[in-house]
């Protein structure tokens, strides 16, 4: 018979209400997620993320209905009402050699709100719809990575012995190889071609690509903590207890060590998803992430490098919506590891 | 010690070894693709489609293959490029690599020297504004792209407030080689050394912060207290030299991710002509050789800088040894 708060109230299950001085249980993830709740910078930092998927998600409201321009097709003739002005997107002769083409300025109005890029486009309803993009792989690589990460450290954790050895020393070559050098490889390989296995493809310029190439590049570093964590769990005496009762591997696998695990994963999916975003950026700036006709933040930085000195808004804009999304992940990540494992070294490495 | 370091090569060997392989099968046996195909660039004429399958051997088992790559890349160093009129390849990589090392050495000792600066600060000046400040730096640190901060300081330094006494001094962006004019060459980095170097600084005197604290603990801390040695020399000989132990190992894996990753970024940035800017022109024009020879280049000088770190390592912490 179970007790709480010591053995002078023994629980009666017979009893239809609890005893006085009963303290309800909580489980630990209902402390965990009090302790997250109360965590005011970790909530401060939720909020801004959410904000800027919703936003985000936005974009393609916020073209159609209040900036009325099409953020996708060049907007070379376009014109836009300034003080009653009705002036061209694409100004001739602007910059200092009065020769040339300039696209318009922040107007801080419905339309051009951030000004054009160098092809008339609106680059506030850019910089939404680059968000989508952007937030779209970033959580979608982390998912998908972690699902990865936990069926190799699972298999490697639980049956050890050489097939441990095998799947740790494949993931110590990986784990040696510079991030951005094996993305670089792979994304340049199915960079014209996308990539067909079987009755499956994926063409070049689908979103699939880049969310596929950052999930399978970081599986190493999702896979050795949730391999160390089952390699921990496996000796714990439930295990002794359920296989004693004849629990098969797949009840020890998902009932038992699956439950114990997971936690892992938790506190490192939001650390995760600014790093994939971050990766993301960076492939897209060097034109081998999203290709055109899609946008997303770091292609956006790449238009903007033209312009720098004469239009900055068009690079500030998502360089700035970078930074908070993933400033906010990394606060809210570590509120969450606070919560769930206060002793934990993690470190997810960009 | 000395086991340990030939234990450590053997396994560097093996390392480089895997990449190697790994390479050669993302470029010439992802399912689907034509290796030759990739390898002639844009536009290729079906000759030189045939001549690059009888160079690398492509109609040759598998091993022949590697070893054909590899002597091509190691031994006789005629790679050349199909889309840049049979430029060869891995002479263009040698002459890019100074720019290369001039900014990742650069940088890493501005992280170093300045982290550790601040680390040691900011555990003498515990509990005061310092600490957060610290902390609000590390984070920045970490959720900036560098490509963007590197484009944030071109804008300020080249164009809003160069007129200004501030920034007159820097010059237009590009390159000096320091054999030819080692001031303009210093000049030319250190906005790029700064920019590299800014997005690890605060995470790393966090770490040294915390683990000077923790050290302070140690028993023969305050023995060495009671000796009757200055504070000065508890602090830099005795508490430094044994939280120095985990700031290294983080760097040797952060040095990697550097020249792998942000020091290419930076190049292309800040237009420095060294090994990223020569990967991210080929990747713009998708000449392959290139990109796999800078790949498979740029990784092993990793692996082999992580192996140096490790026996650095060794040497301040003897517990790692045997491992």
């Amino acid at each position: 018979m179970s007790t709480v708060g010591g053995l002078e109230h023994p629980i009666d299950p017979l009893a239809d209400a609890p005893p006085e001085g009963w303290v309800a249980g909580r489980s630990p993830w209902a402390l965990a997620g009090h302790k997250l709740v109360r965590n005011r910078m970790a909530m401060a930092a939720l909020a801004v993320f959410l904000g800027i998927v919703v936003v985000s998600f936005m974009g393609p409201f916020y073209a159609d209905h209040i900036a009325h321009t099409d953020p996708f097709t060049s907007q070379l003739t376009a014109t836009t009402v300034i003080n009653g002005k009705r002036v061209d997107v694409l100004q001739q002769g602007g910059g200092v050699l009065k020769l040339g083409e300039t696209p318009i300025g922040p107007t801080w109005q419905r339309n051009y709100f951030l000004g054009a890029d160098s092809q008339g486009r609106d680059v506030a309803a850019r910089v939404l719809y680059g968000g989508r993009t952007s937030l779209t792989i970033g959580i979608g690589s982390a998912v998908i990575c972690s699902l990865l990460a936990v069926i190799v450290g699972m298999v490697a954790g639980f049956y050890g012995g050489v097939t441990d050895s095998i799947i740790s020393r494949g993931l110590d070559v990986v784990w040696a190889f510079p991030v951005y050098l094996l993305a670089i490889s792979i994304a340049t390989v199915l960079l014209t071609q996308g990539l067909t296995i079987g009755p499956f493809s994926i063409s070049a310029s689908s979103l699939w690509l880049p969310t596929l190439i950052i999930a399978v590049i970081y599986v190493p570093y999702v896979a050795r903590p949730v391999r160390g964590a089952v390699l921990s769990v496996r000796e714990k005496e439930f295990i002794e207890a359920a296989i004693a009762q004849g629990a098969s591997n797949r009840r020890l696998i998902f009932n038992e060590i699956l439950p114990n695990v997971i936690t892992v994963l938790i506190v490192l999916l939001p650390l995760m998803i600014a790093t994939t975003i971050l990766t993301e950026s960076a492939l897209s700036y060097l034109s081998i992430g999203v290709q055109p006709p899609n946008a997303s933040w770091g292609t956006i930085i790449n238009d903007g490098q033209q312009l720098l000195y004469t239009r900055p808004w068009v690079a500030i804009a998502p360089g700035i919506m970078i930074v908070l999304t993933v400033l906010s992940l990394n606060v809210f990540g570590d509120g969450v590891r606070d919560a769930l494992d206060p002793r934990a070294k993690l470190r997810v490495k960009d | 010690m000395l086991t340990f370091v030939i234990r450590r090569m053997i396994a560097t060997v093996f390392v480089v070894f895997t990449i190697t392989v790994l390479v050669f099968l993302i470029f010439f046996h992802t399912p689907g693709v034509d290796p030759a195909r990739k390898l002639a660039g844009r536009n290729p004429s079906p000759e030189t489609i045939k001549a690059i399958k009888h160079q690398y051997g492509l109609d040759r088992p598998l091993p022949v293959q590697y070893v054909i790559l590899m002597e091509k890349l190691f031994i006789t160093r005629d790679l050349t490029s199909y889309s840049n009129q049979g430029q060869k390849v891995v002479p263009e990589i040698v002459a890019a690599t100074p720019v290369t090392l001039s900014l990742v050495l650069g940088a890493a000792v501005i992280w170093v020297v300045v982290s550790i600066i601040m680390g040691v600060a900011a555990a003498v000046l515990r509990g005061t504004i310092f600490d957060p400040m610290l902390m609000v730096l590390a984070l920045i640190g970490i959720s900036m792209p560098v490509f963007w901060l590197g484009e944030m300081a071109n804008l300020i330094t080249q164009d809003r407030y160069h007129d200004t006494f501030l920034f007159s001094w820097v010059p237009p962006l590009g390159y000096t080689p320091l054999t030819q004019d080692p001031v303009m060459w210093f000049k030319h980095l250190v906005i790029p050394w700064l920019v590299l170097s800014v997005l690890y600084i605060g995470l790393y005197a966090r770490v040294l912060r915390a683990d000077l604290l923790e050290t302070e603990n140690e028993d023969y801390v305050r023995t060495a207290r009671a000796k009757g040695l200055s504070e000065r020399r508890v602090l830099l000989r005795h508490t430094l030299r044994t939280s120095m132990i985990s700031f290294v190992s983080l760097f040797g894996l952060d040095f990697g991710v550097l020249v792998g990753g942000g020091a290419l970024l930076v190049e292309v940035v800040f237009g420095l002509p060294g090994v990223g800017l020569l990967t991210y022109q080929s990747l713009i024009s998708l000449d392959l050789p290139v990109i796999m020879a800078t790949v498979i280049y740029g990784a092993i000088f990793i692996v082999i800088a992580n192996a140096v770190v490790d026996v650095g390592y060794a040497w301040l912490d003897p517990r790692v040894r045997p491992a």
